[in-house]
């Protein structure tokens, strides 16, 4: 399952930081940011619950920006 | 400017002037009232970077740029630069926020390009207008679109007629005529009557929202620059940052040995230098927007890039395979010729219209358009449609058969060849050959122009594949002058052909296919980039692509390729002129030529001009073809 998350962040390198950290999270078998869109887009592994994974997610991201949110 | 950014420029403001003042204030050289009046200012431009560098640390993220700000002015403050120290914060600042207010430009002047989506629909309630949210439309409702409006929804016209501005779509400024009957897509700005439109789409599902959408997540597929770029990131700094650690211990350690003067403060100052050309901001940030200014630029001109990884590869286009009909041809076909053998010219066009009457194959259509009465199909049974040779079928008793040569063959009937350019369709009834009509297909204006602009872009081979006869084929390649011709072609063939083609050429050049959409999905995923044209309208082709162009303008494919060229320039100008400009200064720092000042230009400098340059992307316009 994949979705389509909106994003706000300042810089791009926080970006790809947040893409690095998505893709490292439990539950996400791929996530790629677009810092231009600001959008998020997750694509969940196979019976992940997505509000707690994107909780997680949330969590590793503010871990490496903190200046950042994702709108789930 | 957004709040955020305008707090950030007073804070600069403040700080500058504080700066200013205290530069001609009388201070006594390495006193510490001079120190604390310094701190001010320091505070009042950095104090969220050393809450982010904090913070940074507490969530071990010890690489982050607001960390080695932090530690960079931290030092040059404690070796007594107190001026470099701030004017350092200062200007990471102003290039910071120089570059959200370049970010945020683009992104509004992007999607005021695109300012296709439509905010309400008119439907009548109660004998009066009323606005209403366009999601709300359910298909089949009567939608009412007065003049300056946007068309919400795709559908068709009940009512009234107008002509459509469909600029914002196409890039196409001549507008395009509406009246009862026609089917209109949303996206299209009404600019003279009242049109009442039945919807036969939902919102979400009608062509604005799904151009939209697809622009919208465009960049998701990132090209190898950007890939390439967000891998240097993550190594770049780590690797300055432990060459600055290097510098800042290693020659005073071997001088201390050596028993000279280790000089400590002045290796530090260097590595302070280094840590202040850490960031990777200026090529992390030019990329992406230079493939986001590329992506709004073409979209409009009508050519929607469904990811910045086409938009790379287009650049390196050297073999277009074209498909023949609706693509380098009008696809309108007409009847141009009908030669009977023992039967009127009349019947024998009944008889061919009448076994094609259950078909949508442009000829069919062409056919009973040709015929010009109704058709009554009661009569027409046991209908067999052969690919790529005709059609069978029963009409009342008897049997009738409509194709090309090949079909002729299987009958046992033997046909001369024809030496006019067009499409013959044979007939036979009950095994008996009764003459043939020839339908043919005009070249679209603009073709020829298209392919000598191809070859002007770097294409090294063009190739059209067709289903079409040799003769057809052969007439229209040496008329476009194309490099190759393959011809009698059926849509399993075109894959095969494409795959040779595949085969033959080397890694690094491209393959672009470029069909309707219609018929080539396969083929369009097939090839190393698909193009759909005229896909205006056409669902089918806008998923299958990877490149769509809104109208039939074959001239727009060279056009596609000389965007990605000037957005690939731009993209390795940027990659070679930042990493040249901060390796130099990394180099000159390390030996004590540049200073901090130099390391602040090879910072924020190459950041605001990488991004000046990326912005030049989005001007396409006059890209030559």
């Amino acid at each position: 399952m994949k979705k389509t998350y909106k994003i706000e962040v300042d810089c791009a390198n926080c970006a790809n930081k947040m893409e690095q950290a998505a893709k490292d999270t439990a539950g996400v078998a791929d996530a790629t940011v677009n810092f231009m869109a600001l959008k998020m887009s997750v694509e969940f592994e196979e019976g992940a619950d997505v509000k707690y994974v994107m909780d997680e997610v949330l969590k590793n991201c503010k871990k490496v920006e903190d200046d950042c949110e994702i709108f789930f | 400017m957004n709040k955020k950014q305008k707090k950030v420029l007073i804070r600069i403001i403040i700080a500058a002037v504080l700066i200013g003042i205290l530069l001609v204030l009388p201070l006594e050289e390495g006193s510490i009232i001079r120190f604390l009046l310094f701190l001010v200012p320091y505070f009042v431009i950095g104090y969220d970077i050393l809450k982010k560098a904090f913070k940074g640390i507490r969530n071990k993220q010890v690489f982050d740029e607001n960390f080695l700000m932090a530690v960079a002015t931290i030092g040059a403050m404690a070796l007594g630069e107190y001026t470099e120290g701030v004017a350092v914060m200062l200007f990471y600042q102003i290039g910071e926020l120089f570059q959200s207010y370049a970010v945020g430009k683009s992104r509004k002047n992007i999607s005021a390009l695109m300012d296709i989506r439509p905010d309400f629909a008119n439907i009548m309630q109660d004998g009066k207008i009323v606005q209403v949210d366009p999601d709300e439309v359910e298909i089949g409702s009567v939608i009412i679109v007065q003049p300056g409006e946007k068309i919400p929804i795709d559908g068709v016209v009940i009512d009234g007629s107008a002509s459509l501005d469909t600029a914002a779509l196409t890039g196409e400024s001549v507008p395009r005529m509406a009246k009862i009957g026609d089917e209109v897509i949303s996206g299209c700005i009404n600019m003279s009557g009242v049109l009442k439109i039945s919807t036969t789409k939902e919102f979400g599902e009608s062509t604005a929202s799904k151009i939209l959408d697809l622009v919208e997540n465009a960049s998701s597929k990132k090209s190898r620059s950007e890939n390439f770029i967000s891998k240097f990131a993550r190594y770049y700094t780590p690797i300055v940052c432990y060459a600055a650690l290097g510098l800042a211990l290693l020659p005073p350690f071997v001088r201390l040995v050596l028993g000279i003067d280790p000089l400590w403060s002045q290796w530090i100052y260097r590595a302070l230098t280094f840590l202040v050309i850490s960031c990777p901001c200026a090529l992390v940030i030019s990329i992406p927007l230079t493939f986001f200014a590329g992506i709004g630029g073409a979209s409009r001109e009508g050519i929607l890039v469904k990811g910045s990884n086409y938009l790379d590869q287009l650049s390196n286009t050297r073999i277009v395979v074209m498909d023949k009909t609706g693509t380098l041809t009008e696809g309108v076909f007409e009847v141009t010729k009908i030669v009977p053998s023992g039967i009127s010219e009349e019947k024998l066009l009944e008889k061919a219209a009448l076994v094609e009457a259950f078909s949508n194959h442009p000829i069919s259509r062409s056919l009973k358009e040709a015929y010009g009465r109704p058709i009554n199909t009661s009569k027409v049974t046991n209908v067999n449609e052969i690919s790529g040779a005709g059609i069978e079928a029963n009409i009342g008793d008897i049997k009738v058969a409509a194709g090309n040569a090949k079909l002729m063959d299987s009958l046992g009937i033997s046909v001369n060849t024809i030496q006019e350019p067009g499409t013959e369709i044979h007939v036979a009834v009950d095994g008996q050959y009764k003459g043939y009509i020839l339908i043919s297909d005009r070249l679209k204006p603009s073709s020829k122009e298209a392919i000598s602009a191809m070859k002007k872009a770097g294409v090294k081979k063009t190739v059209m594949l067709t289903g079409d006869t040799k003769h057809v084929a052969d007439i229209v390649a040496a008329d476009l002058q194309l490099d190759e011709v393959y011809s009698q072609l059926l849509p399993a063939d075109k894959v095969t052909k494409v795959e040779e083609l595949l085969a033959q050429k080397d890694e690094k050049s491209k393959l672009v296919f470029v069909g309707d959409g219609i018929n080539d999905a396969p083929v369009l995923s097939r090839a190393d980039i698909g193009v759909a044209m005229g896909a205006l309208g056409s669902d089918a082709a806008i998923e299958a692509a990877d490149v769509v162009l809104m109208d039939d303008d074959p001239k727009k494919i060279a056009k596609a390729i000389g965007i990605s060229k000037k957005c690939m320039r731009i993209v390795y100008e940027n990659i070679y002129f930042a990493i040249g400009i901060k390796v130099a200064c990394l180099l000159l720092g390390a030996v004590g030529i540049a200073n901090m000042w130099f390391a602040i230009f090879a910072d924020v400098g190459v950041m605001v001009i990488a991004v000046l340059n990326a912005i030049r992307a989005l001007n396409v316009k006059n890209v030559n073809i």
